[in-house]
């Protein structure tokens, strides 16, 4: 076996992203992280410092990198489904969504109105919970304790109904090419009710102990901003561009899964700044829970997989008594199904932004190429234009405010 | 979904068409350009200034290896919020020997990062990049992990009978 040396960065790579006064030694350079509570992850920034002011911020990534996009290349398309839910852990449903309607879109393939509309109640419950895992997280940066122990304690409801359904608590898997898994279960309707009849209130605690908080405001009123037109030009979406007054929301913009039957909003503000980040992730929630009572309410019955057999495997009571059942179940899991030598590139509303997937087909049962636009990237190169000039202790908040996941960042 | 374009792209294609030579392919009302990289900058120049496409939204490469001409396509895809969340795809061939691109941090500043990807794992050299370093992979890494010349890495079985003959070419990450 060989040994592997490391070879330190030299500061020659990274001169020219100083200024030149930290070259004579009148800045300070500092390592933030990788190991750091509120970098949120494994990220490391370099920053350069003037006193306690932020002169140049330089985030460095890939400590999560794990070749989720070359690993798909060697997985058959149902097999590399799995892999999606590890890119970005606190919105997996969102993940599995985007992919199945990239390889839907790739073979043409139906997706049973029911499916779509369970599809729309998980991918809205999954919102609301990494929109919690966020609000805990960002204010207990700013040093509010109380707000995530609240805040968890409600995810562990979504939580719970993933569980119900999928058996799983966070990597579900529960989407599929052509539909889900399996139906919901018995008692499905009324837990998410039960978290509709709680939820309200909750908001209205969180709102409480922050909005009006004047420590809070302090702390996030004016920092962090970003103009509209540089909020379009960096590419930002999701929260941070709606933050900056644009309305640009894919699930209005182009819906998918039936959007385009339900009542939402999409909240902006006109600020740009921490604080109106916070407000309009928190009216998120609020839309989420609209979009759920709807999807709840107008429900319909049916089947939740599609009825093509050479997509979809068919269902275990049919393969006792029918020959091609029997043909197809063995041919989709032994083989799997092509796809045609064409490329999609399929976008949807995550949490955090437009999450894309572009994925190119060979004729083969295997992705050609699969490619993640994934907003936690797009978003976290805004990160030296946000923190410029603010204090380390504000940077904190910045980061918190552009909610990154490292597992998305870096892939 | 179908062949069909969307309307509202027909005169930002043909404009595209008629000025720098691309040929366009629409893919279940997707539309793509297949442009020449000389007429890059100026194209996606033409779509952030005229037709409104103020976005970036993606940026990668697909590796054709082992075809060697075009070996790469390099795909960028703009949306336009002011047109309704329109989308956009332009390709860029690439070959093997030469495969280069001008930088687009003019145009879009955000290219700068999805450009650094495309170098650390395709080895597509970005001209005019301000920052070219890697961005995912180790500093120090060898090799560009997404051509599909690059093995994926898994381990071969050893046996007794093979033992020794598997460990001297076994793949570690120096190579």
């Amino acid at each position: 076996m060989s040994d592997v040396t490391l070879t330190p960065v030299s500061m020659d790579e990274v001169k020219h992203l100083v200024s030149e006064r930290a070259m004579q030694g009148e800045t300070v350079l500092l390592n933030m992280g990788p190991q750091h509570p509120s970098t949120h992850g494994v990220l490391r920034l370099l920053l350069e410092l003037d006193g306690e002011t932020v002169v140049n911020c330089i985030p460095d990534i890939g400590f999560l990198h794990t070749g989720i996009e070359k690993n798909m290349e060697a997985k058959r398309y149902e097999q590399a489904e799995v892999m999606t839910d590890r890119l970005d852990y606190l919105n997996t449903m969102g993940n599995n969504l985007a992919y199945c309607m990239a390889v839907e879109k790739l073979v043409d393939l139906d997706v049973p109105p029911r499916a779509q509309a369970i599809r729309v109640v998980m991918v809205e419950l999954q919102r609301i919970a990494s929109h919690l895992v966020w609000l805990g997280t960002h204010a207990l940066d700013l040093g509010a304790m109380t707000v995530f122990l609240y805040c968890f304690r409600e995810r562990e409801m979504i939580l719970d109904i993933m569980e119900m359904i999928s058996g799983q608590r966070m990597m579900t898997t529960y989407f599929r090419p052509g539909g889900l898994w399996r139906d919901v279960p018995v008692g499905f309707e009324e837990a998410v009710r039960q978290f509709l009849r709680i939820f309200p209130a909750r908001i209205q605690q969180y709102e409480d102990l922050l909005t009006k908080n004047p420590i809070f405001i302090d702390r996030t009123r004016g920092i962090g901003v970003v103009s509209k037109e540089d909020a379009l030009r960096w590419g930002l979406t999701g929260p941070p561009l709606r933050g900056s007054g644009v309305p640009y929301d894919i699930r209005k913009v182009r819906p998918y899964s039936g959007y385009e039957q339900y009542d939402f909003e999409v909240p902006t503000r006109e600020e740009g700044d921490v604080y109106a980040r916070y407000l309009v992730r928190i009216e998120e929630m609020r839309q989420s829970l609209r979009i759920i009572r709807q999807a709840l309410d107008k429900m319909p019955y049916g089947p939740v997989r599609s009825n093509n057999r050479k997509f979809v495997p068919p269902p275990r009571s049919e393969i006792g008594h029918s020959m091609e059942a029997l043909i197809h179940h063995f041919k989709l899991w032994t083989d799997g199904f092509p796809a045609p030598k064409e490329s999609v590139f399929v976008s949807v509303e995550s949490p955090r932004g437009e999450l894309g997937v572009y994925l190119e087909g060979d004729g083969g049962n295997k992705p050609y190429r699969v490619h993640w636009r994934t907003p936690s990237f797009a978003n976290l190169q805004t990160l030296p234009m946000l923190a410029k000039g603010h204090l380390v202790a504000d940077l904190v908040g910045i980061i918190g405010s552009v909610d990154i996941v490292l597992g998305d960042v870096d892939r | 979904m179908g062949l069909t374009m969307d309307e509202k792209l027909k005169p930002i294609v043909d404009a595209l068409q008629q000025r720098f030579g691309a040929q366009a392919s629409t893919f279940r009302g997707q539309t793509r350009l297949l442009l020449e990289r000389e007429n890059l900058v100026a194209a996606t120049t033409a779509l952030r200034d005229e037709f409104g496409f103020e976005m970036l939204t993606d940026l990668t490469a697909v590796d054709y290896w082992p075809q060697e001409s075009p070996r790469f396509h390099a795909v960028y895809w703009f949306t336009s919020w002011q047109k309704g969340g329109l989308q956009i795809s332009l390709r860029v061939p690439l070959d093997g020997e030469d495969a280069s691109l001008p930088t687009l941090e003019g145009v879009y500043p955000n290219a700068n990062w999805y450009e650094r990807e495309l170098w650390d794992m395709f080895g597509i050299h970005i001209e005019g990049h301000s920052d070219l370093r890697r961005i995912l992979m180790p500093h120090d890494w060898v090799g560009h992990p997404l051509r599909k010349d690059y093995p994926l890495g898994y381990e071969e079985v050893q046996f007794s009978f093979n033992q020794e003959e598997i460990m001297v070419r076994k793949a570690h990450p120096q190579e």
